[in-house]
Formats: structure tokens, C-alpha cells, sequence
């Protein structure tokens, strides 16, 4: 038995210094196409600038370089999300994947591709409250925020603007779904009411019978739970073009800069919010974005860094980069104790990691896991004045 | 009194005035259905792809026009650009007339190889399209937005409802009775027209008496193609040009042509109409106008809708079906299926 154990040690060392240096794969699958394909370029961008920072380090696991492959999740299309991760993983071998995006593909990815492969995924943007409690083998975290927190958020807004009542009509899958239930429970238990909660399906190419159903049901203002890119904005223009509602609330995807290009003063008033914070390290993540030439304020751009910078961290303190061993290691590195680490700071993390220190990654989005593995929510609060759009503040 | 208004003008908002604008739009694309098959005798599944493919050129030329700097303000700007729309769209349809059609009349082919060959037409446009302009959604629309904003309304009036006519409305329904006008004239006042109608009646007959078909299949095409561009671009205009939608247009525009009887060009008009009335009231939630034509105590907490929006397309299919088992030939007389 002791032999036994003795050998296993040594063998478990043997494999350990075995991560010699090479080339480690990191697969980014987010919605390339599909209804969020105006937010995903600078997400992936924001993971790319987190994995071009560690190569140059030379730091990880003895110099190891570190390349990302994008794959396209289509963000609806649970189909193609999966065989694209599949595609990540048996042939592009990739180490860990920084995705999927929408909650319903995300979903699907984890099932059938990342627990049966043993593949570790950090989401930057799935924000359905099924995932907190989805069984992952501990495979599975996520830099954003579950949207169970995002309707408390909503709800304190809807109220600080004084509605009584407001319409709830949501994009027709897990994320949309998810997330109007939960505005509606928060609202309510505020003393709101809410008039009624209809699903839109994207992709219509006119949407004024179902903006002629929520006007009947009227209310003070509408939320949109929606993608920016598909019904979310088809919603907006009837509603508008009908005078059913001129205030409204737009959460995650539909607050971008394509919202305002599209309805400009039209939506004057109207607040929106999405995961964001206005940590010191958010600035410098914004500052790295823009010496890159992508936009850091994006929504996700910030989590889809810290989801990347998670991953090569835990490979470090796990001295390996193989899923199984340092999935463990993830919330350690996320959380507290240790010394702090803000984006541009990886090569520092790496080196502290080495030498047996412990960090408590802060990141863009000033990252903490909580629960199952995901963040525990900081959301920016949007306005828009003018035609343009002001940030309120942080909560 | 006043509720009374305020009923109507919700209703007017929300079902008449939406209504008859898609109701313009799907007789015009039912019209060249119609057309295709009482002349040449096949259900032409290509129909919403060329639709699609007219409204593309209509989208190039309009964006061209602007950067040149060309306008017609308030009016949008793709009504300019309409007859260069009209002109591809007519080469291009003429085209596969001589590559595919021409060939499955000469053998005098039976009509479903006609219908299976316009499937495959149906998928060459779809990709053409998709290859040149992409899937995506795409805005063309400019020049002003409405005609009266809602808020407008509400100030004019002093009603507590709003109703907002938009100017793409207004635009469909002229352009829509300017171009049925000018058909109906064409078909009964012309010699080409009648002649025409003639080969549609009975093609031997006409053919003895001297009518030229390939002249009348000419035509037709010609006419057919107009039509779909306008019907595609008034449909862009006022919703928005997304070559899938055009694509699903097809299933409205079938069920109006055969409520209203196919063959039958007047009939196409009726049945565009009671398509779309039928589409927009029974997924219509009438809660606000009860609320005001009943007394308090009498109004509904539910929304009074009959159908989820989302089964719009149920009710395009189940009029469809009913037409077919009680009067397949349609409101108006047309050949039965």
C-alpha cells in the first residue's frame, strides 16, 4: 500500500513537471451570428486581450503560450453551439473555453459537450437563473451575474422612476424567460404591478400585432427583454410608431450603441442597465480596449476578459492545464485572500502564483464568484438623454 | 360618446388602419399569383423570393440615390428608385422564364412540374438574394415617418387615445389603388388585355384566333414582376426587408389568392384583405376597446384576445383550409385546385 501510494505521488509529480512549455488552446465560442452579432466582436476581442497579455508574459506554466480559437454559437442555436464546442475540443483541443454567450446554448454546451468531455467553460454573458443550479461537475462558472439579481436591480429602478405598473415582453427562450420572471417576482414584491408578461419571437418583420396585445394591457412603461439585434428593437419601433408606450427599460443586450443609432430621441428618458462596473478596473480595462481599437465599454467585453484571465490563472495555480486539475482552482483564484489583481496585471498574478502566493482576481468587472460559481452582480445604469446614452450610475 | 370615439380610434390604431395597409400589400402580392395562374396555369412558389429579389434592387438603387443625393422628401426615396426595381426584376423573371419555364410549356409539362420547377426557381432567388444583400435585416426607408403621430392625434382631437397613421400606410394604400386601377384597366380596356384574358379563358381558342403566347407570357411576366417589386417594396417600407419574411409571405399570399379565388384578379384583392382583417383581429387583444364601449363594473380583467399573436400564421392556414373544403373555388369564382 505504501509503494503504492509512493508511486502514485511520483507519478503525480512526473506528470506535474510535465507541463513543459507549449503551445495551451483556449476555446472562445460566443454568437458570431445570430441575434447578438453586434456585442460579440468586442467580447471576443476583450478574451483575446486577456490571452495576448499571458503569452507575451511568458509566465504560465513555464512559458507557455496561450492561442484563442473562435467558434460560433449562434447564441440560439443549440445545434451548431454544440458541435462547434465539440469542434473545439476533438479537434482544435482546446484547454478551456470561454463561453458559450446566451443561456439557452450555454446550456446546451455544458450538457452535452463540456460534462462529458471534462471540459472547464467560464460563460462571460449567461445570465439565466436555471444555470446556478444546472449540474456541471464543477466544470461550469460564469463572470456574469445570474439574472435573479438583475430583476431585483430592475425593479429598484422601475421604482426610483415611479411606475406603478409597466408591460414585461421578452425575447422566447431561457434567457428571456428567466430573466422577465424574475423582474415580475421583484416588481410585484415591491408593490408594482405588472399588467402583463408576453414572449416575442425574434426574427418577425413586424411586430405591431404584439405590441397592439401589450398596449391593450397597458402600463406605465415597457421592458424589453430582448436582443438588439432581432425583436427586441422591432418592439421599440411599434410600440413607438402605434404611441402605445415612450418609456421603456431595456436590460443586458439591448443597451448599445445600435439602440440609440436606431431610435435616437425617440427613447429619450428611458433607462436601461446591463452587468458593468465602475471599478478602477473597469477604466483600465476601457483604456487597454481602446489602445486595442475595440470598445471595452461593450456590454460583456469586460466579463468576457476576466472569464479568459480565470481560466489561465486557475491553469497556474493548478500548475496544469488540464481541465480536471485546475477547475478547482478557479474560485481560488477569483476570491479572496490575496493580493489583488486588476486587468494588465496578469504577468504580475502569474509570477505570484509560482511562487505559492495566493491572489484574489478583482479584473474588469471586479469579479467575485459567489454560490455555484458565478459573479456576484454589479450592474450600470443607463439613461438616455438627447439621443444619447448617460450613464446614472453603479449599483 | 366619447368612449364610443375612443373605442374606435383604438381599434382604428391598432386593427383598421395596420390591417389595411398589410391587406394592400398581400393583394398586390396575391394579384401575381393570380396572375401567373390564370395565365399560365401553375402555382408559382417563387413568387415571395422574387418579392424578395425586387426589393433588393429597389434597396440598392435607393442607397445609391442617397449618396448621390438624390431625394423626393417627405416621400421616401425608394419610390424613385421603384422602376429600376421594376426593370431588373422583369429581366431577371424573363430570364428564368426562357432558362426553366419556356422548356416545361414546350413539352406541355403537367402543372405540378411547373409548381415543383418554381420550388426550385424559389431556391435559386433565395440564395441569389442572400448572396448579394445578405439575410440580415436592412433600412431603406427616409423621408418623414408619419403622416400623424399618435401624440399629435391625441393634442388635435383631445381624445384620451392616440392613432398614428404612418406615411408607409398612407403611400401603400394610394400606390396600391393607383396600380389595381391601372391593371384593370389594362386587362379590360386594351387589346393586349383582352387578348390576354382570352388565352386565359381558353388557350386553344385563342390561339386560333391568332393571339401570339409567347407575346402574352411576355407580358404577363412583365406585369408580374412590376407587382411583386411594388408589393415588396411597400412591404420594406412600411416593415421592415429581411429576405426571410418575404420568403414567409408566400403562405398569406397563397390563402388570399384562393379565398379569393385563384385566376381571379378581383378575388385576389377581396381575399388580400379578408387575410389580413382575419390576421390582425383574431390575434388582437380587444381589452382597451371593451373597456370603453362597457360600463365599469362590466370590464374584462383578461385581455380578450382569441389567439396569441404567435399563431398569426394558424390563422392564414386554417382559412386557408376551410376555403379549400367548403368553396374551393373560392369567393369569387376562380378555378378550383
Amino acid at each position: 500500500m505504501r509503494k503504492m501510494l509512493l508511486a502514485t505521488a511520483a507519478l503525480a509529480v512526473v506528470s506535474a513537471s510535465a507541463a513543459f512549455a507549449g503551445e495551451i488552446k483556449l476555446g472562445i465560442e460566443l454568437g458570431f451570428t445570430g441575434p447578438i452579432e453586434s456585442l460579440t466582436p468586442n467580447m471576443a476581442a476583450g478574451a483575446e486581450l486577456a490571452i495576448a497579455e499571458v503569452s507575451k508574459s511568458g509566465a504560465l506554466l513555464n512559458g507557455s503560450t496561450v492561442k484563442g480559437v473562435r467558434a460560433d454559437s449562434t447564441c440560439i442555436d443549440s445545434g451548431a453551439a454544440t458541435a462547434a464546442a465539440e469542434r473545439l475540443i476533438t479537434s482544435e483541443k482546446v484547454s478551456g473555453i470561454v463561453g458559450g454567450d446566451c443561456s439557452g446554448v450555454t446550456g446546451a454546451m455544458l450538457q452535452n459537450v463540456a460534462r462529458p468531455n471534462g471540459m472547464v467553460m467560464i460563460s462571460p454573458s449567461a445570465t439565466s437563473p436555471a444555470l446556478s443550479t444546472a449540474k456541471d461537475d464543477g466544470l461550469f462558472f460564469r463572470t456574469a451575474p445570474s439574472d435573479a439579481r438583475q430583476g431585483e436591480v430592475i425593479a429598484d429602478i422601475l421604482k426610483e422612476q415611479g411606475y406603478k405598473s409597466v408591460a414585461i415582453t421578452y425575447t422566447n427562450n431561457d434567457y428571456g424567460k428567466g430573466l422577465a420572471d424574475s423582474i415580475k417576482a421583484n416588481f410585484i414584491k415591491r408593490g408594482g404591478k405588472v399588467t402583463i408578461d408576453a414572449a416575442h419571437e425574434d426574427g418577425k418583420g413586424d411586430y405591431s400585432a404584439e405590441v397592439g396585445a401589450l398596449a391593450a394591457a397597458g402600463g406605465d412603461a415597457l421592458v424589453v427583454a430582448g436582443y438588439v439585434d432581432q425583436g427586441g428593437s422591432g418592439i421599440v419601433r411599434a410600440a413607438l410608431d402605434t404611441g402605445a408606450f415612450d418609456k421603456f427599460h431595456f436590460p443586458d443586450g439591448m443597451v448599445s450603441d445600435k439602440l440609440v443609432e436606431k431610435f435616437g430621441k425617440e427613447i429619450d428618458g428611458s433607462f436601461g442597465d446591463n452587468p458593468g462596473t465602475d471599478s478602477p478596473g473597469a477604466a483600465l480595462f476601457q483604456k487597454m480596449a481602446k489602445a486595442k481599437g475595440f470598445d471595452g465599454t461593450s456590454p460583456f467585453s469586460a466579463e468576457s476578459y476576466d472569464a479568459a484571465a480565470l481560466i489561465m490563472l486557475a491553469m497556474q495555480a493548478a500548475g496544469s492545464s488540464d481541465p480536471a486539475k485546475y477547475k478547482s482552482k478557479v474560485m481560488q483564484v477569483a476570491n479572496a485572500p490575496g493580493t489583488k489583481i486588476m486587468p494588465g496585471e496578469l504577468a504580475k498574478a502569474l509570477k505570484i502564483l509560482k511562487d505559492g502566493g495566493d491572489i484574489d482576481y478583482v479584473g474588469a468587472s471586479a469579479v467575485e464568484l459567489i454560490g455555484p460559481g458565478e459573479s456576484a452582480g454589479n450592474y450600470r445604469e443607463v439613461t438616455f438623454k438627447n439621443g444619447k446614452m448617460v450613464v446614472v450610475k453603479y449599483r | 360618446m366619447v368612449d364610443i370615439l375612443n373605442a374606435l380610434v383604438v381599434l382604428a390604431n391598432f386593427v383598421l388602419v395596420p390591417a389595411l395597409a398589410y391587406g394592400s400589400q398581400l393583394a398586390l402580392g396575391a394579384l401575381g399569383i393570380t396572375l401567373i395562374y390564370g395565365i399560365l396555369r401553375f402555382s408559382n412558389f417563387a413568387h415571395g423570393d422574387t418579392m424578395a429579389f425586387g426589393t433588393m434592387i429597389v434597396i440598392l438603387a435607393t442607397w445609391w440615390m442617397q449618396k448621390a443625393g438624390v431625394s423626393i422628401a417627405p416621400l421616401p426615396t425608394a419610390l424613385l428608385a421603384l422602376p429600376i426595381g421594376i426593370a431588373v426584376t422583369a429581366i431577371v423573371v424573363l430570364l428564368t422564364d426562357r432558362a426553366v419555364y419556356r422548356f416545361y410549356r414546350k413539352v406541355k409539362a403537367a402543372p405540378i412540374i411547373f409548381v415543383m420547377a418554381s420550388l426550385g426557381v424559389m431556391f435559386i432567388m433565395n440564395g441569389l438574394v442572400r448572396f448579394i444583400i445578405g439575410p440580415k435585416e436592412q433600412t431603406f426607408a427616409d423621408g418623414a415617418r408619419f403622416i400623424i403621430t399618435a401624440r399629435d392625434f391625441k393634442h388635435m382631437t383631445g381624445l384620451h387615445e392616440g392613432m398614428a397613421i404612418k406615411l408607409s400606410q398612407g403611400i401603400t394604400l394610394i400606390t396600391a389603388v393607383i396600380v389595381v386601377a391601372a391593371l384593370f384597366w389594362f386587362l379590360n380596356r386594351t387589346r393586349t388585355g383582352k387578348s390576354m384574358r382570352a388565352f386565359s379563358d381558353n388557350e386553344d381558342l385563342a390561339l386560333l384566333s391568332g393571339i401570339n403566347p409567347e407575346r402574352v407570357v411576355l407580358i404577363i411576366w412583365i406585369i408580374v414582376a412590376a407587382l411583386a417589386t411594388i408589393a415588396g417594396t411597400l412591404y420594406g417600407l412600411d416593415k421592415s426587408y429581411k429576405p426571410f419574411t418575404y420568403f414567409q409571405l408566400l403562405l398569406p399570399m397563397f390563402a388570399a389568392a384562393i379565398v379569393g379565388g385563384l385566376g381571379n384578379p378581383l378575388g385576389a384583392i377581396a381575399g388580400g384583405f379578408v387575410i389580413s382583417f382575419s390576421e390582425v383581429s383574431v390575434t388582437y387583444a380587444f381589452k382597451r376597446v371593451v373597456t370603453y364601449l362597457v360600463p365599469d363594473s362590466w370590464a374584462p380583467d383578461g385581455l380578450v384576445q382569441l389567439l396569441s399573436t404567435d399563431y398569426k400564421f394558424a390563422v392564414s392556414f386554417s382559412i386557408l383550409i376551410l376555403v379549400l373544403l367548403f368553396r374551393p373555388t373560392g369567393i369569387f369564382k376562380g378555378q378550383s385546385l
